[in-house]
């Protein structure tokens, strides 16, 4: 064929998008040192690279030595997984990724504090339902209560759409909190 | 020792204690104190760029062709800013470099202070690390930290970003004895299983390749030479990424040329049809590996890399390995050595037959020219003239820079500077500039198209106040020539501004900056006019009017895979070479 002839029906000289393996959700624990910035750093990585964020929690841990725990629930094929957690690895101010989902025994917990308002019978609902699921009343009104809820995601989700009808106003989450069972540390 | 002085001092102190001959800069506001340090000492010498780009850039040059680190210094706000493209210019070729900025005091950072910028959030993304210092404590460890960052595991560029106060500040200054961070540990040594293992799928290769690429370069001359000495001893073929060339003599038979989208035909079937690669300081950019599906799909490969995030990151590797290219290039040549390992002789040889018959093609060739100068003509006849010299090149981007890695033969590592992940224009110049500082007695050639050399053609000055006799090997065919060539091929040849209707006389610009200025246009008097750049000490612009209409082959078109190669008309047909069944050029 004649190099000058036409070479192909595609006009980016980039390769093609590869074709989608499963995406799988992830919990990472990053451990870091606790400095100007870092948060900034490993956000600024997924968002640079096209990495999503399902959740993320931050907060110091370990005073006396500076570091921060970062907790990130992500999606990816295994692929990317792997890539977030090497990318991470990199990043100067970061001691040590532990994938949790990948080593297959961590627990992982997330708080939230559901605001519900209503009067006579929804308001009693509302209060037999968190009594069923453990949420401790912190807040009260006349006409309405806080709830503090500690569990599973997935926990919170069911009480969030339970009290949807009670009249919900509003939720705040903490993202997830992860740790490995048994005695070893990070 | 511990002394007190201001931070300014401390910024000297460090350098000098790090053993800088050279800084790359320019002067502004919120750097005067450490200006005024440097004012006052004779250690390290200031080299004044004429745009912050150019610093780093120059920086870069001298980095990559010494091994040292190369260092910057820039003001707040548009310093900073211009310096970006050549810090992510670095970060993307893995070279290191340590760009100090200066900044608004402390107490006016977030007040949109007059020259201020987010400088360390801006360069976050662009930088291996950086650092704000806003205390005059920290500014020693810091200082020392950079270069440490800059030049371990995989290098690349490090900020220090220094308010103006805390330059004023003073404090106490000692050289840190070691270095406390506890999460940065670069993996020298590589897993001795996992080598064992590759160099044994190695032994029983029927059909391998070594891949390299600049991760030999900057592990540094061992690394090279235990490349070469790996390659002898197995008698496998090897190609290298534009970034890796020099690692391995181009004048060596088992060299098979440069490979991806512009590289050799029988570099890039001997990719695709290898059953064994070993891939070592590369990293399967999407140049290299063109269809990722149809990527080199009957080969194990075997990966050696520093940076843990190069591996399985654009093609699934079967042997990772993690590790310094030099460490583990000493690994594999004594376990070679040491367990009578040998390699398939037999099966070797057929390979060679079979890639002796993709060499026969001549993949480079292309239609000479006794009316116009053909570009590849104006390379062979530069590399004839100066190969005997202690020569360095360096490149701009686009067409002249894939002519340079086709047909300039390398024979050392640290002679090849081009911005090969970034793919900066305007790079050239600049690193040349750089690279003439730190080789002042050679011969430094920046390779480039007028296009390129135009965006930062301000640094010839700079050549001239330094009397740095570089020389501007300019390709001029008037157009962006590898952006008129994808819309030749890719847009219907409409060229959307890519011809540049006003160009300079360049011996006039050259004339205008008290630099040498040339023109050849016939083919007949370019090896004089190249004999003639060569003799004149002082900078050259050589303005090399080629044929606008060539283009740069060959070439793996877009969506393709490594043996549906594009050939220019001037390659053996394939009817003529000897073929081989099944095989479908394009």
């Amino acid at each position: 064929m004649n190099a000058n002839a036409n070479v192909s029906s595609s006009t980016s000289h980039y390769p093609a998008a590869p074709t989608a393996q499963r995406a799988e959700t992830h919990t990472l624990s990053v451990l870091v040192d606790n400095e100007p910035g870092v948060l900034a750093r490993v956000i600024g990585l997924f968002s640079g690279r096209g990495y999503n964020i399902e959740s993320l929690t931050v907060s110091e841990t370990e005073h006396q030595k500076h570091l921060s725990l970062i907790t990130i629930v992500t999606t990816g094929t295994p692929m990317v997984l792997e890539q977030i957690k090497n990318q991470l690895e990199r990043l100067v101010p970061i001691h040590r990724v532990v994938d949790m989902t990948l080593n297959g025994n961590s627990i992982e917990r997330e708080l939230a504090m559901v605001k519900v308002r209503g009067k006579g019978e929804h308001r009693v609902e509302a209060l037999r339902l968190a009594d069923a699921f453990r949420a401790r009343v912190i807040d009260a009104t006349t006409e309405s209560f806080v709830f503090e809820i500690t569990g599973k995601s997935d926990k919170i989700d069911q009480f969030v759409e339970l009290m949807l009808p009670l009249g919900l106003v509003e939720v705040s989450r903490t993202g997830i909190a992860a740790i490995a069972r048994g005695p070893e540390g990070m | 020792m511990t002394r007190e002085m201001t931070g300014a001092e401390m910024v000297i102190e460090a350098l000098a204690d790090q053993g800088v001959q050279h800084i790359f800069g320019y002067p502004g506001g919120a750097v005067l104190p450490i200006y005024d340090a440097i004012f006052a000492q004779k250690k390290v010498q200031h080299v004044l760029v004429r745009h912050e780009q150019g610093a780093v850039h120059a920086a870069e040059g001298y980095a990559r062709s010494t091994g040292k680190v190369g260092c910057v210094l820039v003001t707040s706000g548009p310093g900073a800013t211009n310096a970006v493209t050549g810090l992510t210019d670095a970060l993307c070729d893995s070279i290191p470099i340590v760009c100090i900025t200066g900044q608004v005091p402390t107490h006016l950072i977030g007040n949109d202070a007059f020259q201020e910028c987010d400088t360390v959030g801006i360069t976050r993304p662009c930088t291996k690390h950086n650092y704000l210092v806003k205390r005059i404590e920290d500014l020693p460890r810091v200082l020392h930290e950079a270069f440490h960052i800059a030049s371990s595991g995989r290098p690349g560029p490090v900020v220090v970003d220094i308010p103006k106060d805390i330059q004023f500040a003073k404090g106490l200054y000692s050289k840190p004895k070691d270095f406390p961070h506890t999460g940065y540990r670069p993996k020298l040594k590589g897993d001795m299983a996992k080598i064992k293992h590759a160099v044994d799928l190695m032994a029983h290769a029927k059909r391998p390749l070594f891949y390299t690429g600049g991760g030999i370069v900057n592990s540094g001359k061992a690394a090279s030479d235990l490349l070469r000495e790996l390659v002898k001893l197995t008698g496998f073929p090897i190609t290298s990424t534009l970034m890796g060339l020099g690692a391995y003599p181009a004048a060596d038979k088992q060299w098979l040329g440069m490979l991806g989208m512009h590289g050799t035909l029988e570099a890039n079937m001997a990719m695709h049809d290898c059953d064994v690669m070993v891939c070592i300081g590369a990293r399967f950019d999407d140049r290299i590996t063109g269809r990722l599906d149809a990527f080199s799909p009957g080969s194990k490969k075997i990966h050696v890399d520093i940076d843990p995030s190069s591996i399985n990151k654009n093609v699934h590797v079967d042997v990772p390995i993690i590790g310094d290219c030099a460490h583990v290039l000493e690994d594999m040549v004594r376990l070679w050595r040491t367990s009578a390992i040998h390699s398939d002789k037999k099966a070797l040889g057929d390979w060679w037959k079979q890639i002796e018959k993709w060499r026969a093609r001549k993949s480079l060739a292309y239609r000479p020219s006794n009316e116009v100068i053909k570009p590849q003509y104006a390379i062979e006849r530069l590399y004839a003239l100066t190969k005997d010299r202690d020569t360095y090149i360096t490149t701009e981007v686009g067409q002249h820079q894939m002519w340079a890695a086709q047909f300039y033969g390398f024979q050392e590592p640290r002679r090849w500077m081009t911005s090969g992940g970034l793919g900066t224009m305007g790079y050239g110049l600049p690193s040349s500039v750089g690279v003439q500082m730190a080789h002042p007695k050679s011969l430094v050639i920046d390779i480039a198209g007028e296009a390129s050399v135009l965006m930062t053609m301000q640094e010839i000055s700079t050549a001239v106040q330094y009397r740095l006799p570089v020389k501007i090997f300019i390709l001029n065919n008037q157009y962006m020539g590898m952006v008129r060539q994808w819309q030749e091929l890719l847009h219907g040849g409409r060229y959307a501004e890519s011809y540049t209707a006003a160009l300079p006389d360049f011996v006039k610009l050259a004339e205008a900056y008290h630099a040498h200025g040339i023109r050849c246009e016939k083919p007949g008097d370019l090896d004089h006019a190249i004999k003639e750049m060569i003799g004149v000490d002082k900078p050259v612009l050589f303005d090399c009017v080629v044929d606008p209409a060539e283009n740069c082959f060959p070439m793996i078109p877009s969506g393709r895979a490594h043996n549906e190669m594009l050939l220019g008309d001037a390659a053996v047909k394939l009817e003529d070479a000897i073929t081989e069944e099944g095989k479908v050029m394009v």
